[in-house]
């Protein structure tokens, strides 16, 4: 458990980050809650020779109201996304599944940036916000762009963030009263889910992304678009694997998979109808 | 000098706290990797990738080249060095297999973890760089990892042995020849099983760590490990590496669990060893989470056969077992003999006829090697038994419970000689059960499952049951000397008290986890009445404790736990003399009560145990040929082992669209006897339990057909934490053993023995009405869904 030998350099904001990433090149990664890119080091399955700590770049964290959206600063930690009476009132969805993200220790160094940036199928936060129809702001030398959630993920760890690019803010519509419910299945409370769902509901309309069902978070329109003309939850559900791809592993083959995703979607939307 | 007073105590059966607790939740409990070792050089080794391969070149010259490397070695480098391979003390037959086994693989690599090569380093992070830089040419040969392909020798591992087999060990017990047959020929009722035990990794939270010291001069060494067994170790060190064994001192410091795995003797300990010496200086080992799941020993690892044979009123007639036992690559310290330990249990707690017929074969694969984990061949046996007895009840259309009823062995036949000669102590299985019943409401969850479990419903209730035997303290020592065990069941205590009425316990068990330090305590503070505080415990290093057979089989109170009473008592013994001396009375009109020694009929006359350890210090005043201080010591060898047991039962619910199992309800009813400290057997119940729990649903080291560990991390082997285990409700039923003078039995495997089974039952019952007879372990969630799927049909 010991890493291989890397640089460390600490920006003190996200100008700094990118300006330091700019001259470092590929090499050089991102630490912030450190709590996927630290494990992966240790493994030596990830050998960057250069980190750029941005924990302790000044606002970054945060959590505000901004109109029609919730705007949470890339360096928010999980147990704050999961506490926040702001999120609690515009975007319940979200706090909960923050709530369901590995363990307590985890959730006090786990950043929602750091989550969506490693664009982890498996994790729970980056499902979430696509449910959601979320924004994310990326700066880079050239200033700040933002990219819609159903394009940022390109494949397995991969988003379309450049290399001299950084995740600074995520941008997540209020959810207006809207049902919504989280489906987490795993055999441990701690682990990633074998399959997850994160759903809301209004009426026909309706947003239902899955965890762990593909090399991307998947965003399953046809489940919401059968709904939208009017088909059953059970239905609609039956249509949960659509657009997802997804990978055997010990936990569950794909055949296994697929079921538990319907039947996971149909007690989401259920739950959130209620 | 201040001499406390005596309480009069009543000590045993209350639930004191544990005093090993504070300064382990503080941290101030030093583990081997925490020791402070100026100087020490670091131990790192490179480990096969491949489950079966020639090893065709090494080279090592990059790896030399990294700052802070001192040193990097072969096997062939080594292969001087040891006097001998390592130790399996346990040929459990005359012509048994065993491939010799060196600390570094020589020219063949056996497993997926086989050390190829050992780095000394200055730094941890040098010895971990290096390993990167050793190019280790293979010649990869087809790995054998499944039992029956093993045993078919069509792929032979250890060429030399000219088969996979190591040995088959038969048990055929009968009333007169053909009996078993005959039983099955003319049987009403018959059940033929087969059971796998999965492979289970031990996964103690504190994986091994060692640091090997030699003296400045002399040519002594001091091994500190984190080991279960440091008396054994001593000796098995010394003759492996063919050094004196007085030179040898092992000291345990805090150990952080064990269940098995670390008691062994392993390559890195005579590597450390070796290497210091080679080198003259400290060298240290720790060990990561990965070579923890790879290198160390795992335990489990069974394909059982099992078969029935019952009359019409399901009254069991003989029992038929075979076993493929998996030893892994090579045979560790008591590898071979876990099935064996199994091989009496395959009844269970059931009043059978002479009519038993056990055989098992043990084969080699390329895996990691087996051994003695939490039960050892006992959960196992009763996992089978307790099954097939399921399955019997449903072949029967009756109530399990009532066929178990209609078997059990009674109450009034204790002492009981069981068809294999053994004789169980003491049991009460019917009251333990019905107890176990009353606390888990069987009537109510009979007539909700009843109501809840109806076509078409998708969360079904089932209720499991197991009632266990466990056979611990295995003793004495010539019973072990039957079964080819190499060393003996005693175990060695000494008492002793100091001026000021302190006590020291010298103890030969080894704690790593089980509150011996306060159980100890305790019963020399009932014995002696002082102050449980009063009594210090010493244990776990060879120079203070030089005798003793350490802590693993559930052994360690009633064996151990007892030389201590023993102890106790010839202190007593003695001080009865001096005060006999002192009060100018006879012995024989003194009694001992409360920590003070008085003229029966007349209290007055009266001198506390406090007063005698004083003058036995001075030695002013002691009578003729009296020898100065109070101190015993006792070497115990018992006359049998102990045979604790129980039931267990569980209520889940399962999820037949995900396959989910939860689990409502857990009760276990356990009687080890009389207890010392509640609070402890509770707590040994309940990690039991969940360990048992872990195999029913969660943990299974999987390999894939190469013999790669797909499980080698705790985000793939499943440990449970607390949230996933359901809240345990632990009863006991109090049946003392009669052979020795506390009562006690052990308690340490019990939970581990009862839950699995019981786990496995209690979903198929929630199942039985689609079809499901069988479930395998672990049962996951997909595996029960599967298992739904198959039952019905491939219909959903």
């Amino acid at each position: 458990m010991i890493p291989a030998a890397f640089d460390y350099k600490r920006a003190s904001s996200a100008a700094e980050a990118i300006s330091l990433v700019g001259q470092y090149g590929s090499d050089a990664k991102f630490l912030a809650g450190g709590h996927s890119l630290l494990p992966l080091m240790k493994l030596r399955l990830a050998q960057p020779a250069m980190l750029i700590d941005i924990g302790r770049v000044k606002d970054l964290s945060y959590i505000k109201d901004a109109g029609k959206h919730i705007a949470i600063g890339a360096l928010t930690r999980h147990m704050d996304v999961e506490t926040s009476k702001v999120l609690h009132e515009h975007a319940p969805l979200l706090s909960h599944a923050a709530a369901h993200v590995g363990d307590s220790q985890v959730r006090h160094r786990g950043t929602i940036g750091g989550s969506i940036a490693h664009a982890d199928p498996a994790s729970d936060l980056p499902a979430t916000t696509l449910a959601l129809g979320a924004t994310y702001v990326v700066q880079g030398p050239k200033g700040q762009r933002e990219i819609a959630a159903a394009k940022f993920f390109k494949g397995f760890l991969e988003s379309d963030l450049a290399a001299d690019e950084m995740l600074v803010e995520i941008r997540v519509p209020k959810m207006q009263g809207a049902g919504w419910s989280f489906q987490k299945f795993n055999r441990r409370a701690q682990d990633w889910a074998i399959v997850g769902v994160a759903a809301w509901r209004r009426k026909n309309e309706a947003g239902v992304a899955l965890v762990n069902m593909g090399s991307t978070p998947i965003l399953a329109t046809s489940v919401a678009g059968a709904l939208a003309k009017g088909a059953s939850v059970g239905d609609a559900a039956a249509l949960a694997s659509n657009e997802a791809d997804p990978q055997s592993d010990l936990n569950a083959s794909t055949e296994y998979r697929k079921h538990l995703a319907s039947v996971l979607v149909r007690r989401a939307l259920e739950d959130a109808s209620k | 000098m201040t001499i406390t007073e005596n309480k009069t105590t009543n000590v045993i059966g209350t639930r004191l706290l544990r005093r090993e607790d504070p300064p382990l939740l503080t941290g101030e409990a030093k583990f081997t990797n925490d020791l402070n070792i100026p100087g020490a050089l670091h131990l790192a080794v490179l480990r096969s990738p491949f489950a079966h391969a020639k090893i065709k070149s090494i080279n090592v010259s990059a790896a030399l080249k990294i700052a802070g490397v001192v040193a990097v070695y072969t096997g062939k480098d080594l292969q001087t060095t040891w006097a001998s391979p390592m130790p399996c003390a346990w040929p459990v037959t005359t012509d048994m297999k065993n491939p010799a086994h060196y600390p570094l693989a020589i020219d063949k690599v056996n497993y997926v973890g086989d050390g190829v090569a050992a780095v000394l380093a200055t730094n941890e992070t040098a010895s971990r760089d290096a390993l990167d830089a050793i190019d280790v040419e293979y010649e990869a040969l087809q790995a054998v990892v499944d039992l029956e392909d093993a045993l078919s020798d069509k792929n032979i591992i250890h060429k030399d042995l000219g088969t996979n087999k190591s040995y088959t060990w038969p048990l055929l017990v009968e009333e007169t020849p053909g009996c078993v047959e005959e039983a099955f020929k003319k049987a009403k009722y018959k059940v033929k099983e087969r059971y796998v035990q999965q492979r289970l990794i031990p996964m103690a939270m504190e994986p091994r760590a060692i640091a090997a010291v030699p003296q400045p001069f002399g040519g002594d060494i001091t091994l500190y490990s984190a080991t279960q067994i440091p008396h054994i170790l001593k000796v098995m060190t010394a003759l492996t590496l063919g050094i004196p064994e007085h030179q040898v001192r092992v000291v345990a410091p805090s150990v952080g669990g064990g269940f098995g795995s670390k008691l062994n003797v392993y390559a890195e300990e005579l590597l450390c060893m070796a290497l210091a010496r080679k080198h003259n200086a400290p060298v240290r080992w720790v060990e990561e989470r990965s070579e923890n799941a790879q290198a160390t020993i795992q335990g489990r690892g069974q394909i059982q056969h099992i078969e029935l044979a019952a009359d019409e009123k399901g009254k069991i007639t003989a029992v038929r077992v075979r076993i493929i036992g998996d030893m892994g690559a090579y045979l560790q310290l008591v590898t071979p003999g876990v099935p064996i330990l199994g091989a009496f249990l395959y009844a269970g707690v059931y009043d059978i006829p002479k009519a038993y017929d056990f055989s098992c074969t043990s084969v080699f694969t390329n895996l990691t090697p087996t051994d003695a984990y939490r039960g050892a061949g006992r959960p196992e046996a009763t996992y089978a038994i307790e099954s097939a007895i399921e399955a019997l009840a449903r072949e029967m259309k009756i109530d399990s419970f009532e066929l178990r009823k209609r078997n059990y062995i009674k109450k009034e036949q204790f002492p009981y000689t069981a068809f294999s000669g053994l004789v169980y102590d003491s049991g009460d299985h019917l009251s333990a059960a019905e107890k176990a019943a009353k606390l888990t409401d069987i009537a109510g969850v009979r007539a909700q499952q009843k109501k809840q479990n109806v076509p078409g419903a998708t969360k079904l209730l089932g209720v499991g049951m197991t009632s266990y035997f466990e056979m611990c303290g295995l003793a004495p020592s010539r019973v072990l000397a039957s079964l080819n065990y190499s060393a003996g069941g005693w175990e060695a205590a000494t008492v002793r008290v100091l001026p000021t009425n302190k006590v020291q316990v010298i103890t030969g068990t080894s704690p790593h986890g089980q509150g011996h330090e306060t159980s100890w305590a305790m019963i020399a503070a009932e014995k002696l009445g002082v102050a449980p505080e009063d009594v210090d415990v010493l244990h776990s290093d060879t120079a203070i404790s030089a005798l003793g057979l350490d802590t693993y089989g559930s052994r360690s109170l009633p064996v151990g736990g007892v030389a201590i009473a023993m102890a106790c008592d010839k202190v007593i013994e003695k001080a009865k003399t001096i005060a006999a001396h002192q009060l100018e009375c006879a012995a024989e009109d003194l009694q001992f009560v409360g920590g003070t020694f008085s003229v029966k009929g007349s209290p007055d006359r009266a001198l506390p145990l406090a007063a005698i350890a004083f003058g036995a210090f001075t030695a002013h005043n002691l009578p003729e040929g009296c020898e100065p201080n109070l101190e015993a010591q006792v070497s115990y060898d018992p006359p049998n082992f102990s045979w604790p047991f129980g039931t267990h039962m569980c209520v889940v619910e399962v999820d037949t669209e995900t396959g989910a199992v939860e689990i409502l309800k857990y009760i276990a009813v356990d009687d080890c006897g009389n207890q010392i400290n509640p609070l402890i057997v509770e707590g040994q119940v309940h990690g039991g339990v969940v360990q048992g729990i872990a195999q029913a649903l969660f943990e299974e080291a999987v390999y894939d057909s190469d013999g790669n560990l797909k499980t080698s991390t705790l985000a793939e082997y499943l440990v449970p934490a607390a949230c996933d285990v359901p809240p345990i409700t632990t009863a006991h039923t109090t049946t003392p053993s009669p052979t020795n003078q506390l009562g006690v039995k052990g308690i340490g495997e019990a939970g581990t023995i009862g839950a699995a089974p019981t786990v496995i039952n209690a979903i198929i019952d929630a199942l039985s009405s689609l079809g499901v007879k069988s479930m395998a372990m672990p049962a996951s969630p997909q595996t029960v869904w599967k298992t739904i799927q198959a039952a019905r049909g491939g219909k959903k």
